[in-house]
């Protein structure tokens, strides 16, 4: 074996009431894709951040190439050779892939230069960009590869990736791969962190497990099966979803003919949208972030009316109703965002049970509230749905994602809706609770319920979903039955395929144009 | 380094604690600022110039006499109006009559602040609730109904609200600016204040003086001291309802609920079903009503007239008040009744120590500010030393 690149030995990092990381210790070796596994709140964020010189750790040391590395900030891990692609992206919509690029330089050569560095660093890995293009208009697969060229410009000899996969299509998945693997031949390491298993059995040479804090095993991702990753991680065995098959009922929510103009310059416009939900189904509804998700829960929810006649709940047309109206009438819906849009940070738990459950739950008497019953009702969820927190008085904020998310879903459920629209119900919890509310929604189906999940995680898509759609570019495809698609059929419905191979395309050509041109220019000098 | 730290949750403590050390800030730099104003002794300077003192004692004389005046600055404006042996029982019922219109005024602009809707022009609001509320009385004169009254305060909200309306209506219809809209709008009620008061509402039997008759002195539109000697009137009154009024609001009713949902989370507030246009017209509307209602209490009761010149700013020093009571209203209650405080005590100043009205002015400011500066602690704690990024 080759000397370590990176030796990690001992390290621990406590915040106050929790050790994040305890007695750490692991290596990574020049080349190796080495995954960091672990469910949420198992301590791979601050480990990675102590690697990337955001955070210090308490005790421990590093070393990098035999030396002793104690990177002060992000900015020396750089000067060192160590850089990171994040799982939320830092860009500036408005700007250009270039100036986004030279924004993050420390000393960036000049535009020009800088465009044609670029250009072939995405030629030589194989990602597919034009440097000219505003952010805006990437999809967030071409935005990763902005974060991802900003990395390579370095020069990096250990890259550290967090959930790089958890916004692509299966297309652009292979691409991110294929170059994950180009550059370990060239001898950088990869650290690769996911919830993904099967990803990470394809990719990775070595893996390390964390669970609360401290390493619970190592294993060779390529001889390990999914399932034995899944217990180390989550420390018992995971229960897999599952209800009995039921005939579909009649038709619940019927949408038709409906399009939405996009509300700002970088939303995105909904297209002749269509189709039927019928009673105890579960529809699934795939597609990458951005594609108009945000905004058909936004018209299922009532916060944007739409054309008189294109939304209709149990036959009776609900197209221009309000929130109000359509909880009322049974149609609820658990957005995305949960800070800001399904709850309101700064309020209680209490306070943000009464944000969605005041009419379906009486929680108001004459425009009063119930103070004790809204209560009652947030201790409902807190209890039903396992929410860690001291209390049903603490801020929204101070819960982590996954509790705020657990606290969000449940909310709906325990409203008894008739039909519930959820987007990304299981981003950001971990593989446990991710499994409890799968199961509460396969529940509420069960219980003659129609439920429209919208996702980007496809194998949760498949694993709950009778039928399966797909929506790119606000356009959604015929709802097909989810059981024997395969991911490639998937992906040809997001439209995954057509989009990554244009990018490609212009981004020859575009190449070549500027070849051309820096010739030209040449040849008058 | 000095860094901020956001707090898990906001802390109850400094939420309370705030307010107290913005006041004691500003007695401090305010008595600094005072002291200064009265400048060195020039006796004491005249006498180290001819050589009867030494440095040091002029250093030490002059150092007592700064401290001396400045604590007798915040004496007068603090302690003076309430206590005095002499004007105490003159300015201790005033403090009911300028916190009255304060504290009424803070409570409906409270309502938007927290919803996020920024009504600046409260004391446009308030002169047409004046003039509504006058030229209702008036057009009864020498009617003594005692329907007249209750008429006014009717007439009196309607102005405010309907001088309100505008920056309202211009906002969900058009999307302009509420705040520019409503502070442009109180120099156009001025303007209308000024044509009132010489030509439409001036009093026929004045003499062509400006200004209008006397509400006050006429029974049936004036607005009578309730209890003798307290300075309590109908629009005090009307302000502790408020101040009830808003509680039950806040704590209890859903309206109050999505006045603070949509003020903290635009977005949440929305996917909860509230409507932004009926928010922006709701809470400009209520502190529309409220503030013209003020408006009509101080004309036909402290203020007896429609003058040129009426107003005495209590418009914008209400969203002083409405800040400093951290836009709840007990603590608007006390910030008013500080503010009226201020206010009085800062007459007797300019009378007793002859202290310029703008430094008066100055001393309230400097009491916004330091609230407002340190509001940040009840969201973040000071950390001195090296940053720990979470």
């Amino acid at each position: 074996m080759t000397a370590p690149l990176l030796d990690i030995r001992g390290l621990t990092k406590a915040y106050p009431g929790v050790v994040a990381n305890d007695d750490v210790s692991f290596a990574i070796s020049p080349g190796q894709v080495h995954a960091l596994l672990g469910e949420n709140g198992a301590g791979k964020s601050t480990l990675v951040k102590m690697i990337y010189g955001l955070v210090k750790p308490d005790t421990g040391t590093m070393a990098l190439n035999g030396a002793l590395y104690t990177p002060a900030e992000p900015r020396a891990a750089r000067a060192q050779g160590v850089a990171m692609v994040f799982q939320h992206f830092s860009l500036f919509e408005a700007l250009s892939v270039a100036e986004n690029i030279a924004l993050g330089m420390e000393n960036p050569p000049a535009p020009r230069a800088l465009s044609a560095q670029i250009r072939e660093v995405s030629q030589a890995y194989g990602l597919p960009l034009d440097p000219d293009s505003l952010v805006g208009d990437l999809s967030a697969g071409e935005r990763q590869r902005v974060e991802i060229i900003r990395c390579l410009l370095q020069d990096p000899r250990l890259l550290i990736m967090d959930e790089p996969t958890s916004v692509l299509t299966p297309q652009e998945v292979e691409i991110l791969f294929d170059t994950l693997r180009k550059l370990s031949d060239e001898g950088t390491a990869i650290l690769y962190i996911s919830h993904k298993l099967e990803e990470i059995r394809t990719l990775c040479d070595a893996a390390t497990i964390l669970r609360g804090g401290k390493v619970v095993g190592a294993c060779d991702p390529k001889t390990t099966s999914a399932a034995e990753m899944a217990e180390m991680m989550v420390g018992k065995s995971l229960a897999v979803p599952a209800r009995e098959a039921g005939e579909p009922g009649p038709t619940l929510l019927s949408v038709t003919n409906l399009t939405l103009p996009a509300a700002t310059a970088f939303g995105t416009s909904l297209r002749d949208i269509a189709f039927d939900l019928r009673a105890g189904e579960i529809l699934g509804i795939g597609g990458v972030a951005g594609n108009g998700q945000d905004e058909l829960l936004s018209v299922l929810s009532g916060e944007r009316a739409t054309a008189p006649g294109t939304i209709a709940l149990d036959s009776a047309d609900v197209s221009r109703a309000p929130p109000e109206t359509r909880r009322a009438a049974g149609l609820l819906a658990a957005p995305e965002e949960r800070l800001g849009h399904a709850a309101a940070p700064e309020m209680s738990l209490t306070e943000n049970a009464l944000l969605t459950g005041k009419t379906r739950k009486s929680l108001a008497k004459s425009g009063f509230v119930s103070w004790g019953q809204t209560r009652a009702f947030a201790e409902g969820i807190i209890a039903r749905f396992d929410v860690r927190t001291p209390g049903p008085g603490t801020p929204a904020r101070a819960l982590s994602g996954g509790n705020q998310q657990k606290f969000v879903i449940g909310r709906e459920i325990l409203q008894d809706p008739r039909v519930l629209v959820v987007n990304q119900p299981t981003w950001g919890v971990d593989a446990s609770a991710a499994a409890a509310i799968r199961q509460a929604l396969l529940d509420l189906a069960q219980g003659g319920a129609g439920v429209i999940v919208i996702s980007q995680d496809l194998d949760e898509l498949l694993e709950i979903s009778d039928r399966f759609c797909a929506l790119n570019q606000g356009r959604l495809s015929a709802p097909r039955p989810a059981r024997g698609l395969s991911m490639e059929e998937i992906g040809l419905m997001l439209g995954g395929a057509q989009a990554t191979a244009a990018a490609a395309q212009t981004s020859d050509k575009t190449r070549v144009a500027a070849q051309t041109s820096d010739e030209t220019r040449v040849a008058a000098r | 380094m000095i860094t901020l730290e956001k707090r898990p949750a906001p802390s109850n403590a400094w939420a309370i604690a705030t307010p107290i050390l913005a006041v004691l800030l500003t007695m401090l730099f305010g008595g600094a600022m005072f002291a200064a104003l009265a400048g060195l002794d020039p006796d004491l300077t005249m006498a180290f110039d001819t050589g009867e003192i030494g440095r040091l004692q002029l250093i030490q004389g002059q150092t007592a006499h700064l401290f001396g005046s400045a604590t007798e600055t915040i004496r007068v404006i603090f302690w003076d109006p309430l206590f005095h042996e002499r004007f105490a029982g003159f300015s201790r019922p005033q403090l009911l009559v300028k916190a009255g219109p304060l504290i009424l005024i803070a409570i409906g602009l409270s309502l938007g602040f927290r919803a996020g809707i920024w009504n600046i022009g409260a004391e446009g609001q308030y002169i047409m609730g004046a003039l509504f509320g006058a030229a209702f009385g008036l057009a009864f004169y020498p009617s003594e109904n005692v329907l007249i009254f209750p008429g006014m305060v009717l007439a009196g909200l309607l102005g405010g609200f309907l001088w309100a309306m505008i920056p309202a209506l211009l906002k969900t219809r058009f999307n302009t600016n509420e705040i520019l809209v409503s502070l442009l709008l109180v120099y156009v009620a001025e303007a209308i204040l000024a044509s009132a008061a010489t030509s439409w509402l001036r009093n026929p039997d004045g003499q062509g003086f400006p200004g209008s008759r006397n509400l006050s002195r006429h029974p049936g539109t004036d607005n009578p001291e309730l209890f003798a000697g307290t300075g309590m009137h109908w629009g005090v009154l009307a302000a502790f309802i408020a101040v009830i009024a808003a509680t039950v609001l806040f704590q209890k009713h859903t309206l109050g609920y999505q006045i603070k949902l949509a003020g903290q989370a635009t977005r949440a507030a929305r996917f909860a079903g509230v409507s932004p246009a009926r928010m922006v017209i709701l809470c400009l509307g209520i502190s529309g009503a409220l503030a013209g209602a003020a408006g009509l209490f101080e004309v036909s009761g402290p203020q007896s007239q429609i003058t040129i010149d009426f107003n005495v700013g209590y418009g914008f020093t209400a969203i002083i008040v409405a800040f400093l009571g951290r836009l709840n209203p007990i603590g608007i209650l006390l910030a008013g009744l500080l503010m009226g405080l201020t206010y009085i005590g800062g007459e007797l100043a300019q009378i007793i120590l002859q202290v310029p009205a703008p430094a008066i002015q100055a001393f309230q400011g400097m009491l916004l500010f330091f609230l407002l500066a340190l509001d940040v602690l009840s969201n973040y704690r000071i950390r001195v030393g090296k940053a720990v990024p979470a």
